[in-house]
C-alpha cells in the first residue's frame, strides 16, 4: 500500500510544469528589464 | 528540432547579447525539471509557481547584469538559486507559520466575528429597552441605586455617600431593586436573551 501510493506521488511530482501565466511574466519581466553601467555602477530600469 | 541542438551555453550567450527568444528557449526547456523540483519540497502549487517566478527573476537580473560566469553550468545554477529561495521559503514560514485552512480543522470553527448582526443588533436594542421600562417601574429609592450602582459604577460606599444612607440600606435597595425586578420578569415572561 505505502508503495504504491509513494510511486504515483514520484510519478505525478515529475510531472509538474508551471502555469504558462508565470512563464509568460518571466519573458515580459525579461523584455522590461534593462541593465544601465555607468563608471562600474549598474542601475536596472523595469520598463513597462 | 532546431532548438534542442544549441546548447545552454549558447543560448545564454545569445540571451545576453541582447537575443530574448533564446530565455524562453531556456525556460521551456528546464521548466518541468525546476517545478518540480520546487514542489517536491513544498508541496504546495502556488507556493511552487512563486518560487519558480523568483527563480527565474534572479537569473534574469543576474544575466542581465553580467554577473553570471558561464561554465556549461546553467541548469544546475538555476537548481542551486530556486533550492537556496526553498529555504529562505522555510525559515520564513518558521518564523511565522502559515495556515492554509486545508486540512479537516477549519480555523473559522475557532475565530468568528464578534460583531453582531443586523438581527442581533435589533434584539439587542429591543432587549435594552425592556430593562430600561423595567428600572422606570422600580421605586423611586431602589432605582436611585441601581442606577448609581450599575450605570454609573459607583461603589455602594459612594452611593450611601451620596444619597445620605447607611451602606447596609444601599445594599438592602439594591436587593430588593433586583428581587422586584426578577419578578416582573417572571410575572410577564419577559426574555431578556439575544
Amino acid at each position: 500500500m505505502e508503495k504504491i501510493y509513494s510511486n504515483n506521488f514520484i510519478e505525478t511530482s515529475n510531472n509538474l510544469n508551471p502555469k504558462g501565466e508565470t512563464v509568460r511574466f518571466l519573458l515580459n519581466y525579461s523584455k522590461a528589464l534593462s541593465v544601465i553601467s555607468y563608471n562600474e555602477l549598474k542601475f536596472e530600469s523595469l520598463l513597462n | 528540432m532546431q532548438q534542442q541542438l544549441i546548447t545552454d551555453a549558447i543560448l545564454v550567450s545569445n540571451y545576453i547579447k541582447g537575443d530574448e527568444s533564446a530565455l524562453e528557449t531556456l525556460i521551456v526547456r528546464h521548466k518541468q525539471k525546476i517545478y518540480s523540483f520546487i514542489y517536491s519540497k513544498v508541496f504546495d502549487r502556488d507556493v511552487a509557481e512563486d518560487i519558480f517566478q523568483d527563480t527565474f527573476i534572479k537569473v534574469i537580473r543576474t544575466l542581465k547584469r553580467g554577473a553570471y560566469n558561464e561554465e556549461g553550468k546553467f541548469l544546475p545554477w538555476v537548481m542551486r538559486i530556486s533550492h537556496n529561495l526553498v529555504i529562505d521559503f522555510f525559515r520564513k514560514n518558521n518564523r511565522m507559520p502559515k495556515f492554509d485552512n486545508a486540512g479537516e480543522f477549519s480555523i473559522f470553527s475557532v475565530l468568528s466575528d464578534d460583531s453582531l448582526n443586523a438581527e442581533k443588533a435589533i434584539i439587542k436594542e429591543q432587549v435594552e429597552n425592556d430593562v430600561r421600562r423595567l428600572v422606570e417601574e422600580l421605586p423611586g429609592d431602589q432605582k436611585e441605586v441601581l442606577l448609581m450602582r450599575i450605570y454609573n459604577d459607583m461603589s455602594f460606599k459612594e452611593i450611601s455617600d451620596r444619597t445620605g444612607v447607611s451602606i447596609n440600606t444601599a445594599l438592602g435597595r439594591m436587593r430588593y431593586a433586583l428581587i422586584n425586578l426578577r419578578k416582573i420578569i417572571d410575572k410577564h415572561n419577559i426574555v431578556l436573551t439575544n
